[in-house]
Parts: C-alpha cells; structure tokens; sequence
C-alpha cells in the first residue's frame, strides 16, 4: 500500500520528484501514519456522533418516548444539526478562569482518548501500530485522561466544578486499579502485552474466550469501565442534582462539547477494550463462521448498548459507596481471582485457561 | 543527514528542557506541576527512542497517571500564598546559586564526554522487531533479581500499612457507615405500622360561627 502510494507521486511528479523526495524524506513516516491516524480517528468520530443519537433513542424506547424523530428520518441527521448548533454557540470564559488552562482542558480530555486507538486491532492485520506492550500504552493513555478533569475544575474557577472535579478525579484514580487488576488476569492468561496476540489466544469459538474461565475479572473490568467513563449509574461526577453538572460547569458551545466527545470516545474505547479482552475481538464466536472486523463492531455495540442500559435502569450511586465497591469489593475480588489464576497456571488445569503461547 | 528519529529526539528534548525550566520557574504551583507532568511525559518519549518501552509507560502510567494526580490535588488545594512563599528569595540566592552551580561542575565531570562520550558509552544494540523489552525485564525481575525485588516488594508493603496505620484515627464520637448493617436491614425495622380509624366527618357546624 504505502510503495503503491509513493509510486503514484513518483509517476505524477516525473523529474521533479526526486527533488523533492530528497528533502522530504524524513518526513514521510509521519505523513504516512498521519493519514492512516484520519482513517481511524474519523469513523471513530462517525461512530461516537451515531452513539449520542442511538443513546438518546433506546433510553426514549426503554421510556416509552420516541426520540428525537425530527431531523432527517428517522432523527438520522441530529447528532449533525446538534454538531452544528454546538459549533455556532459561544465559547463563555469566566473572568476570573485561567484562560490558557481553561481550553487546554477539553483537549487534555480527548486526546489521550482518541491516542488509545493506535494499538486497537480491528482485524488479524488491520492495525495502526501493532506494539508488543500495547496494553501497557492503552493503560498509559487511558490514565493521562484525569489531568482534562482535575484541570477543568480548576481553571474554571469555580467551587462547584473544582468539588466535581475533585470527586470524579479520585473515582477515576481508584477504578483505574481495579481496571488494570482485571486486566492483569487476562495477560497472565495470554502470555503477552500485545492486543492482538491476546485474541489470537482466545482461538476456537464462543467457549475459549477469556469471559469465562475470568468471569469475575470480566464483571469487574465492564463496571469499573463505566465507572472510569463517568458513567451513570457511576456519574456523580456531573451529579445534576448535587453539584449542578460537575467538572463542566462552566463550559459552554464546542468546549463543552469537546467533554462529551471525550466520554462518548471513552465508552467506545472501554468497550472495543472489553471487547478485545474477554470476547475475543475479531473472532468469531463459532469455527465454521470467518473470523472479522464485522464480529468486532458486533461486541462493541452490544457492550455499548448495555451501558445505555444501565444508564436507563440504575439510579446513581452515593460518593461513599462508589468508593467502597471500588477499593473493598473490586480490588480484593480481582486479586483473589489473579492469585487463583496464577495458582492453577502451574497445575495440570492450566488448559482451562488456555494459557500459553497462541498458536 | 538527520533521519526522522532525529528530528523527534531534539523536539523532545527541547520540549524537555522548556518543561523542566518551567518547573523550577512558573510563579504559579499548579503550573509548575503541569509542567513536571509535561517533563515526565517527553521523558517517556525519550525513553520510547531508546526502546526502552516499558518503562516509558511504566513512567506514564505511574507518575503521570497516579503521583502527579495527587500532587495536584493537594497543590490545588492548598491555599499558597506566593508573595510570603517568595519573601527572602534574594537573601538566599547566593547560597542556592552556590549549591546549584557545584550540583553542576559535579554532573558534568561524571556525564561528560571524558567519560561518557560515544567512544566510552556503546549505542545500544538495535533488537529485532519481535524483541519483547517487557518479557525481558520480567525474566530478569524473576530469575536472577528475584529476592532483591521481592525485597523491594516487601518494604513498599510496609510503607503502605505504616502510613495508612499512622494516618488511621478512630474516633467514638464519629459516626461511621455499616454497608453490612446497610444491607442487612428489613422492611420492618424501619417501618412501623399503625393502625388509625378512618377519618370521621365532623357534625356540622353553623354557619358564621369562628372556628
């Protein structure tokens, strides 16, 4: 693909071309992965604009409500006219906020977001940067998503947004260890850091995927990825009823929608890692079905739709028992069940985990 | 010629030293943390060249993600008052000059080009595209160093139960939450039950009369 790329320039540019390519040399591996970042990031951004309006339309069926039914059919093309008018809305800055903080915030909040995505396999080959530790930079990423919280309450300026800011910050912090605890179960089970060869380890059908030899692990990681996202039933970081609407109070037009892009991007990041983790990724969950992307986008909506669910069904959390099922429930339940896994990995039952190498 | 790796090295770099000036410099302490968070982050980027990427994002995950966060927390909570923080500054200017200029002379008789040129320090073998970094930290960390980082293990377990035990102050007057008690509880014990007789209509009044 990429020989073919340079080839066409060569053949356009004629004489020219070795002029040029002398000086740009150096460059063209960022030109080249920048284009296969807009090939990723944009269906992701399709796929996150869709999410808003498929939310809003099963929590209305779940309510006995139609949904937005107005723009285009079906209410196809509001999440567009919503972009739209978010666009044109004036961006307020407090006086007294610190302003350079202040818009650096939503960035801080989507783009470590959207930089996860370099190491997600769609397909056996479909990937932008196959890293060995790509877990290890998922979880990086994942935790610099935090400083966009802590910053927007701050800078705003505000004794609502910083209390919200604060109290969605120590969520995120104390998840986030029951997240990787989870998680460590199953790359002890696939022998590696690197997403790919952990579904390659999960081969052979619905009953070899991790979620069921790491059931409790898979439980855990799904709640603790709602809870990381700031979702409800976990969303008391924009608790309306308690701190008006958290960290973001303050925000208005495309800065506040930059908040909800950031959290739409993490559901769908939570659940494609989810996905990938427990569910075996592209596989599919019979043998005599090819293996595809098609399986992948499968999981990721059923695991998307069940956060929608939640939202619909639960009511929210109190601060103090989120922090309980986190630190006293969670943590110790993921490292009983690590410490079982490393147990058995030594036994003759080691197969029930299909721990080793993937073939 | 610079190849492409080059370009990113000193961009990193720059951006490295801009951030760690910064520290020592930004008047306000939440920027100063900000830009310890940035010096931690291009510190990784580095770390990433050298294909050291384990603890690139070991780095990332732990200081960024974990430490500085509380950091900032208590920066930001903390009400600072600079212009008393700054007062006597100058006063001890010579003194911190002194210390910091010496701190120099020494890292630059050790990390010199005496001793630490290209022609003393080898570059680093280039590994294959399969070489797992991670894999071989975790080989050494539990064969040849296994005692020394159980060790280490061991002590950080220590630290934990110290500072929570050292922290931990149970008071009587408090009142403290029982999720068992929580969970426990049955309709009866918060709802009684009474028996009230219907509601009898008074005789009526006459008309005009105060009530």
């Amino acid at each position: 693909m990429e020989a073919q790329v340079l080839h066409l320039f060569q053949v356009l540019w004629g004489p020219w071309w070795d002029p040029i390519w002398r000086v740009f040399a150096p460059f063209w591996p960022l030109v080249w992965n920048l284009v296969k970042i807009v090939c990723i990031v944009a269906p992701v951004m399709l796929s996150l604009a869709y999410l808003t309006l498929a939310e809003r339309k099963v929590i209305g069926y779940m309510q006995v409500r139609i949904g937005p039914n107005r723009v285009g059919y079906y209410g196809l093309l509001q999440p567009i006219a919503d972009g739209v008018k978010l666009l044109f809305k004036e961006i307020i800055l407090p006086t007294a906020a610190n302003k350079f903080l202040f818009l650096l915030a939503p960035v801080l909040v989507l783009a470590p977001a959207l930089a996860a995505w370099a190491v997600m396999p769609f397909d056996l080959d479909l990937i932008l940067a196959d890293v060995d530790a790509g877990l290890l930079y998922i979880l990086a990423m994942t935790s610099i998503g935090v400083y966009g919280v802590i910053i927007a309450g701050w800078a705003s300026n505000s004794k609502y947004a910083f209390l919200g800011s604060l109290r969605s910050a120590a969520q995120i912090v104390s998840y986030e260890i029951a997240m990787v605890f989870a998680l460590v179960g199953v790359l002890m089970c696939a022998n590696s850091l690197n997403l790919g060869k952990i579904v390659l380890a999960q081969h052979g059908g619905l009953l070899n995927w991790y979620w069921l030899p790491l059931f409790p692990l898979f439980v855990v990681y799904f709640i603790s990825a709602v809870a990381e996202t700031n979702r409800s039933p976990f969303d008391v970081a924009e608790g309306e009823s308690e701190i008006v609407a958290g960290f973001h109070v303050e925000y208005s037009g495309m800065a506040f929608a930059v908040f909800f892009l950031a959290e739409y991007s993490n559901m769908i990041l939570v659940s494609t890692l989810a996905a990938v983790m427990f569910l075996g990724g592209w596989l599919s969950p019979v043998t005599w079905l090819p293996d595809g992307f098609p399986w992948l986008f499968m999981k990721v909506a059923g695991l998307l739709f069940l956060m929608l669910w939640f939202r619909a069904t639960f009511p929210r959390y109190r601060y103090d028992q989120i922090m309980r099922l986190g630190w006293k429930v969670f943590i110790p339940v993921t490292l009983v069940w690590i410490v079982l896994i490393g147990g058995l990995m030594q036994t003759p039952l080691a197969y029930l985990l299909h721990a080793g190498v993937p073939a | 010629m610079l190849i492409f790796s080059d370009y990113v090295f000193y961009t990193l770099a720059a951006i490295l030293l801009f951030a760690g000036l910064r520290v020592i410099t930004a008047r306000n302490p939440v920027h100063a943390a900000l830009y310890l968070v940035l010096a931690f982050f291009t510190g990784a980027g580095i770390w990433l060249l050298l294909e050291a990427e384990f603890l690139a994002l070991a780095l990332i995950m732990v200081y960024v993600g974990a430490v500085m966060v509380l950091f900032l927390f208590v920066v930001m909570m903390l009400d600072i008052n600079l212009d008393k923080l700054r007062e006597g500054f100058w006063d001890y200017a010579p003194l911190a000059g002194l210390v910091g200029a010496l701190m120099a002379v020494e890292m630059t008789g050790i990390v010199g080009v005496k001793h630490f040129g290209l022609s003393h320090v080898n570059t680093p073998a280039l590994h294959a595209a399969d070489y797992s970094n991670t894999a071989e930290l975790g080989r050494l960390l539990y064969t040849d160093y296994v005692l020394p980082f159980e060790l280490a293990a061991v002590v950080l377990l220590v630290a934990i139960i110290a500072a929570i035990a050292l922290a931990l102050r149970r008071r009587k007057d408090n009142k403290y939450i029982d999720p068992a008690a929580q969970v426990r509880v049955k309709r009866a014990d918060r709802i009684r039950m009474v028996s009230m007789p219907a509601d009898v209509e008074l005789p009526d009044m006459p008309e005009g009369e105060p009530t």
